[in-house]
């Protein structure tokens, strides 16, 4: 089913953050962070979009993907898991003058990747989940390349172009052109990401997933790592269970009523 | 001898034509041996199937569902119509075998039917030939007349099947005439002959036609005889060379379905047959993706299947407008293997199914409840179909969203919701419980007797761990030495087995069967149907396992459990068969001894009760899953429940009391209908000490 014969190379920059849905979120004793004992990590979600939407993208065009992480060993997992959905190449950059990078370390971390390398697009999750949406906007700007945030759909055209859209307030869409090579982040909802079960990460668990450490890289220890490190987390909030829930006592007429300008009142319905 | 020399003026009449019948013949079975073995490529590169073991129990299966047509009359009118024509045939087999061969060997009597027998057996054929010739009348009747609305074709699957229905009739209604008329023309030139006639049975088909030819000269009667041969020969060749293009195939295929068939039903097709579960890591692709991915024997299903409707018209899936029928599962994979198999020319490349013939809804809409299964006269096997189907989709990544996030968590937490571990036994926890009944959790060395298995939802569902506190009472109040696995237990996989995740089940399996054997314990039982289907079928090397309904009863027989008598007169209750514990496992009586046990309890039966139970909306993953449907399952019993004249459903099974009692919010008869678990209403009733017991 290609009907662009362009070859794509794609690079999706992921992520391994604790799974929302099947954890208990707690604060550690001292206070300044999350309890991590009893966590179970899984990839950043609207990063399997966009390793999604590479591989529908390479589908159709030709090319290879590759996802690359920053993190260590552990993230490995993450990294199978999109290989067994197809990605044709993990990398894992790992290196411990690495750890306590901020945003701007890891995009100078996966900068010095990019070049490496010879990538046509460059994918990221709209945001972590345990993140703030800043490395696909940062790696962009540090490779002088165009970016584009929010992606919710992208067309392949000739000419080293894509065409893509934008989620706006409303279900609007905005569309436009961006030049090849370039940096998205992409909106969770642009696919249905396929499944991945046990079967699929054990064929994958011989394949091999490259290393790259500082020296790797060229990357000098002083521009990453805690040192660099501009934003430093200081604290942890966690809110307190309130009384969220609201009882209405009425008739069902009268709850429906109720209900209706409750949603009304918080801005749900025009 | 006598009868053959009497009657050797009369079979000369079809001397002339012995060249022409000899090479219809000829190309009647060439043809129709040519068609078998084009009929029989796809099954030969399809998927191995291990059918050859254990043939008494085949034979006894033939017996019962074959030969003695045992699901039959579960459809009266249809039913009965069947097992008339089926016989028939069974008769009228020797003697269409021997008319076609007196055409080329005037003188052949089939061995056996030479002296005193052939009279009686020509009696019998006739009344035969006339019962199955007014079956056809009466059924193309019914076919146009009455129209029986499970064999109505949906839009969306094609156009209506009468015509050929009614075709396929005829062409049997004109053997029958055709073969009566030569009898009685034959009968009729002997008496005008003054040579000693075979007496045809009083008003039979041939005595009525023998009565009409009574006048007709001879000369006539023998160019009838012999039209009446010809056109027998000709109908037969054509329709045994016509069946394999539709659905009278089963004429030919159904004995050899039924003996194939499945011998022990819950066990879940394998993966592979023939490959072990430590060697299915070397199966590169899992499940039916193209049709050559099916088994033989699920081919042998296509063809065998009747298109009688059975499996659709009791189909709870079909019955709320969901886009599944069973049927057509059937029908249109038949349809693809008569397209991609042609008579002449070469086989096509295997397509895959999903997207071409199915649909992915169509396929994940099936709660696997059986009701399809307990139906069919032919013993056609949809779970297997639908769950290699799924494997298949599981395989190549294609599972609705809404089924990712649970299937995750079962393989993250061990359990659908994505709970953590630690909480799995928080059931227990309730101060005002926890004084009252003691829940251990097993080590092995706690030197506990009993498991009680609770499985995922019963542990965490605000309702139902309900279900879980009152099971835990009746244990203790019975006197059992028990205890649970907390967070050594996860989820049985039930669900995730019958969704098509087998890597993930046998994970979980393996899990838990570590887990049971670690506890020391030398039985198991559980309150939850599924989990009870899973441990008995699904797992092996684990202690006997036992439903909790299958406890109580006996518990109540041996005196050892008594009831209150119920104190709400106005109470009718009805029992919900749950799919796993009835159809599946055959246990209907127990929940029901134990609800007559109750003194005052009125109970009423439901119009679908015991092995026509309809489901309730599925349990498991099913819980996850958004149908496309008009109404809920759910909502449909509950009515059949209010049709019944009762306003409490007793189910034994937690996923039943979620889609029951959400049916019943639904479908607004809160406050006139109530659900309640068999557990909850023994725990209600049972005489506690120092309390009078009725």
């Amino acid at each position: 089913m290609k009907v662009l014969e362009v070859n794509v190379e794609i690079l999706v920059c992921a992520r391994r953050v604790p799974d929302t849905s099947e954890n208990e979120i707690e604060l550690n004793s001292a206070g300044n962070d999350i309890e991590r004992d009893d966590l179970v990590y899984s990839i950043n979600e609207p990063d399997n979009y966009a390793v999604e939407e590479a591989l529908q993208l390479v589908a159709r065009t030709g090319g290879k993907v590759t996802v690359v992480t920053v993190g260590g060993e552990d993230d490995e997992e993450i990294l199978r898991r999109e290989m067994a959905m197809g990605a044709n190449h993990g990398v894992l950059i790992s290196d411990e003058a690495f750890n306590g990078s901020d945003s701007r370390g890891i995009s100078t971390i996966l900068k010095a990747f990019v070049q490496r390398g010879k990538y046509d697009l460059i994918l990221t999750g709209v945001q972590a989940e345990d993140g703030g949406a800043q490395i696909g906007g940062m790696l962009a700007a540090l490779l002088d390349y165009p970016f584009a945030s929010l992606v919710n759909s992208i067309e392949v055209l000739d000419g080293r172009k894509l065409r893509i859209s934008r989620e706006i307030e409303g279900g609007n869409k905005e569309i436009s052109e961006i030049d090849l090579p370039c940096v998205l982040s992409i909106q969770t909802g642009i696919n249905e990401p396929r499944y991945v079960g046990m079967k699929g990460i054990r064929a994958v668990a011989s394949l091999p997933i490259p290393i790259f450490g500082a020296s790797d890289l060229g990357v000098d220890p002083t521009v990453a790592g805690e040192a660099a490190a501009k934003v430093k987390r200081v604290g942890y909030f966690i809110p307190s269970l309130g009384k969220g829930a609201e009882i209405l006592h009425g008739t069902r007429e009268e709850n429906i009523e109720k209900v209706l300008e409750l949603i009304a009142a918080k801005g749900g319905l025009r | 001898m006598v009868g053959i020399q009497s009657t050797a003026q009369v079979t000369s009449w079809l001397d002339a034509g012995r060249g022409l019948f000899l090479s219809i013949h000829v190309l009647g079975i060439g043809c129709f041996g040519y068609i078998v073995a084009k009929r029989l490529t796809p099954l030969i590169r399809g998927q191995r199937d291990l059918r050859f073991d254990q043939p008494l129990t085949r034979l006894g299966k033939v017996l019962k569902y074959w030969l003695g047509q045992w699901k039959h009359p579960r459809y009266r009118v249809a039913g009965t119509m069947h097992m008339l024509i089926f016989a028939g045939f069974l008769v009228l087999a020797i003697r269409a075998f021997s008319v076609l061969i007196v055409g080329v060997s005037q003188n052949f009597v089939m061995p056996g039917l030479s002296g005193r027998a052939g009279p009686i057996y020509n009696t019998i054929t006739d009344y035969a030939a006339t019962i199955v010739f007014l079956c056809m009348v009466f059924a193309v009747i019914r076919r146009l007349g009455f129209r029986p609305a499970r064999y109505d074709v949906p839009a969306r699957y094609g156009k209506a099947h009468t015509a050929d229905a009614i075709f396929l009739l005829a062409l049997i209604a004109i053997l029958m005439v055709a073969d009566s008329l030569f009898a009685a023309a034959k009968a009729t030139a002997q008496a005008q002959q003054g040579q000693l006639a075979e007496a045809l049975a009083a008003f039979s088909l041939p005595w009525f036609l023998q009565r009409a030819l009574l006048s007709t000269s001879l000369p006539a009667l023998g160019k009838l005889y012999f039209g009446a041969y010809l056109l027998h020969e000709v109908t037969f060749y054509f329709l045994l060379c016509y069946r394999p293009f539709g659905i009278q195939f089963h004429v030919e295929t159904s004995l050899f379905n039924i003996y194939f068939a499945k011998p022990d039903r819950e066990i879940l097709k394998p993966v592979r047959w023939g490959v072990s579960d430590e060697h299915l890591d070397q199966v590169k692709s899992f499940g039916v993706k193209t049709f050559e991915d099916f088994t033989w024997k699920h081919m042998l299903d296509f063809y065998s299947c009747a298109d009688c409707g059975r499996c659709s018209d009791n189909c709870p899936a079909n019955a709320v407008g969901r886009p599944l029928s069973p049927r057509f599962i059937g029908i249109k994979a038949r349809d693809y293997a008569f397209q991609h198999y042609p008579m002449f020319g070469h086989a096509g490349n295997g397509s895959r199914l999903i997207g071409k013939i199915y649909s992915e809804d169509e396929i994940w809409s099936c709660t696997t409840c059986g009701a399809c299964e307990e139906e069919c006269p032919l013993l056609v096997e949809h779970i297997d179909k639908i769950v290699d189907l799924r494997r298949g989709m599981i395989d190549d990544g294609n599972v609705p969203q809404s089924l990712q996030k649970p299937l995750k968590a079962l393989e993250n937490r061990g359990n659908p919701y994505g709970k953590m571990e630690k909480k799995k036994a928080d059931w227990t926890k309730p101060e005002n419980f926890q004084q009252t009944c003691k829940v251990r959790i097993l080590n092995g060395n706690n030197g506990a007797e009993l498991l009680y298995f609770v499985d995922s939802i019963t542990s965490f569902d605000d309702r139902l761990q309900s279900i879980g506190r009152v099971t835990a009472k009746i244990l203790n109040y019975v006197g059992e030495n028990f205890g649970i696995l907390g967070a050594a237990e996860q989820d049985s996989g039930h669900e995730v087995r019958r969704f098509g995740e087998e890597t993930l089940f046998m994970a979980l399996r393996e899990h838990n069967i570590a887990s049971i054997q670690a506890s020391g314990v030398r039985r198991i039982v559980t309150a939850d149907p599924h989990a009870y289907n899973a441990l008995k079928h699904d797992y092996q090397n684990i202690p006997p396992v036992e439903h909790i309904s299958q406890l109580i009863a006996r518990e109540v027989k041996a005196g050892n459990l008594r009831f209150n008598p119920v104190e709400n007169n106005g109470r009718v209750y009805t029992y919900h068969d749950p799919c796993y514990l009835g159809r599946h496992n055959q246990i209907y009586d127990d929940p029901r001894d134990v609800l007559d046990a109750i003194p005052g309890l009125k109970r009423v039966e439901m119009s679908r009760s015991r092995d026509r139970s309809f489901c309730c909306g599925g349990g498991g993953l099913m819980l996850f899953y958004e149908p496309k449907e008009d109404q809920r399952m759910g909502v449909k019993r509950v009515q059949m429940a209010a049709e019944a004249g009762a306003n409490v459903i007793v189910t034994a099974c937690p996923f039943c009391m979620v889609n029951i009692e959400d049916a019943i919010k639904v479908s607004g008869l809160e406050g006139k209908m109530t659900a309640i678990d068999l557990t909850e209403l023994v725990d209600q009733q049972m005489a506690r000490e120092g309390q009078k017991v009725a």
